[in-house]
């Protein structure tokens, strides 16, 4: 068969086709090219123009003074890391046994999905900050506790605020999986706990994993939020650099920064889930 | 073109849908390898063949699901191959209904049937309905008209798949296997409602298995076999007496599995 076809030869009208495509390909690269460099272009050349512009680049822009700035504001990254790693694993256990409570079946669980329910909704409702605020310096005045450092409150605050999202997310996953699917499992014999974990999570989680990714990128970005309690992280740096320096620079830093440390985790979502599209869906032209 | 490919053509008129040397391959398995077919206006051709034979590749590259990768094919005289074709344009004049129903699950039946022509054809919310209706009357699902289709049986939920499908009166009907996924015992009501669509006058190109229903409704018959049509014909002709050896092994593996 495979001979044949290297023998085969495209016939004139496919290789006028195929002529035709790649010249509609080119122009419409070449389009927009052209159409995204002419609009950089024009809102460069208004911003540089602008009256304002050099005192602007002064302030914001200035080489000596981010130079001068990255060490502490480095540093306040790595915190920043760190507080974000523990966060997530947070987030994740404790948004997972949320979604788990608010998706029990029968009036015995009754306590347990209001208390879901209740949570979600409270912590979604409540700003982050006041969270931080709460978290931060209402817990520890309790002195249940011997002294934790800040980012540690910190870091619980955001794992509370962050679960409530997270955990509605699973939930949305869960409940999106085909009952025929529950009922294929139970059939097999599987247990309640069973089918949930072999069957509907990992459906579960593949449908919903834009959506938990969009959650976790936000999240890297409200990490800077723990500079609120006075723990020493980017943004925190950033402010003492500004303050020391007389100049917006370090911010513009800290926020490249930012930019920079949520790159990877675009890009890595966007190919899993491109990935999960091409497996299980078959593919077609429309 | 090889020219026994349109000797079972009857009538002298322009054939709705002409199909010449299509290929198309799928990574390096080659499904079609130079088909060449012509089906008239209020024909009813039957597709057959061992699966994966190309029957629905074909039927998916009528209605430009995909691209060929060589050849061309024609609605009307008009070359729907062509890269410049509105493909929109071309799938709403071409029906096609699918093994697995594929009807949305979010409207209602009603919905369904008439969605194609109130948003592609811009009829009126209450005309589309109003014909949406009829038409399920008409097969028999008229109660059925408000339900969703989930609610629905194998068999009714095919019917209003096929009535989805002609709603838009499309020049021609791609029928894909409608009948493999269903219970044995609902098979006879969407066979019955295709007969119907044949007494119509509905120009039809099918993919089956239904032996049986092809010798009776079809007019014409081809049996796809490695990405060919090794042989076509009358309906009756083909089935009872093939020219070719695949096609007659085929058939007999056929019969005694059936």
């Amino acid at each position: 068969m495979n001979n044949d076809r290297e023998a085969r030869r495209p016939s004139a009208t496919e290789l006028d086709r195929r002529a035709f495509r790649r010249r509609q390909n080119t122009r419409s690269v070449i389009i927009s090219l052209v159409s995204t460099i002419i609009f950089a272009v024009v809102i460069w050349l208004a911003v540089v123009n602008s009256p304002g512009w050099q005192q602007v680049q002064n302030s914001f822009f200035n080489w000596d003074t981010i130079v001068q700035a990255f060490p502490r504001v480095g540093e306040g990254l790595w915190l920043n890391i760190r507080v974000l790693f523990y966060a997530t694993i947070g987030v994740a256990v404790l948004a997972f046994i949320i979604a788990i409570m608010r998706t029990l079946r029968g009036p015995v669980f009754f306590p347990l999905r209001a208390l879901a329910a209740g949570y979600t909704d409270l912590f979604r409702g409540m700003p982050l900050i006041i969270v931080l605020y709460l978290v931060g310096f209402g817990i520890p005045g309790l002195n249940l506790f011997g002294r934790m450092p800040l980012e540690f409150w910190g870091t619980i605050a955001l794992v509370t605020t962050y679960s409530a999202y997270v955990a509605e997310v699973f939930r949305a996953g869960i409940e999106s999986v085909h009952p025929s699917q529950r009922l294929a499992a139970r059939s097999l014999g599987l247990s309640y706990a069973k089918t949930l974990r072999l069957v509907v999570m990992p459906q579960a989680i593949r449908k919903v994993t834009p959506a938990l990714m969009n959650d976790f990128i936000a999240m890297q970005k409200d990490v800077g939020l723990i500079s609120v309690l006075g723990a020493v992280d980017a943004v925190r740096a950033a402010q003492i650099e500004t303050a020391a320096a007389f100049n917006f620079s370090p911010y513009v830093l800290a926020g490249l920064l930012f930019v920079l440390l949520s790159l990877p985790m675009i890009r890595i979502s966007d190919w899993y889930t491109g990935r999960l599209r091409r497996r299980e869906q078959m593919g077609a032209l429309v | 073109m090889t020219p026994q490919a349109n000797t079972s053509r009857r009538g002298s008129e322009p054939a709705v849908v002409r199909v010449e040397n299509v290929y198309k391959s799928f990574g390096d398995t080659d499904v079609l390898r130079g088909i060449t077919l012509a089906i008239d206006h209020h024909e009813v051709v039957a597709l057959i063949g061992k699966s994966g034979s190309g029957k629905s590749t074909l039927l998916r590259c009528i209605n430009l699901l995909e691209q060929v990768d060589d050849g061309q094919i024609f609605l009307d005289d008009k070359e729907l191959t062509d890269p410049l074709v509105k493909q929109d344009d071309v799938r709403s004049h071409i029906g096609i209904v699918f093994q697995q129903y594929n009807l949305f699950p979010h409207m209602t039946v009603v919905d369904n049937v008439a969605l194609a022509n109130r948003h592609v054809f811009k009829k009126g919310k209450h005309e589309a309905r109003d014909e949406a209706r009829a038409l399920l009357e008409r097969i028999g699902l008229g109660d059925k008209a408000n339900e969703y289709p989930d609610r629905l049986s194998g068999g009714q939920q095919q019917r209003a798949a096929i009535v989805r499908a002609i709603a838009t009166n499309p020049r021609v009907l791609l029928l894909d296997e409608v009948t493999s996924a269903l219970d044995p015992e609902l098979v006879g009501e969407v066979l019955d409602l295709i007969r119907e669509l044949k007494q119509t006058g509905v120009t039809i190109v099918m993919a089956t298995h239904e032996m049986n229903f092809a010798r009776d409704v079809a007019d014409r018959v081809a049996f796809l076999d490695d990405g060919v049509i090794l042989e076509q014909g009358p309906a009756k002709q083909v089935l009872t007496t093939p020219r070719e050896a695949r096609t007659r092994e085929y058939l007999k593996r056929f019969n005694a599995a059936h």
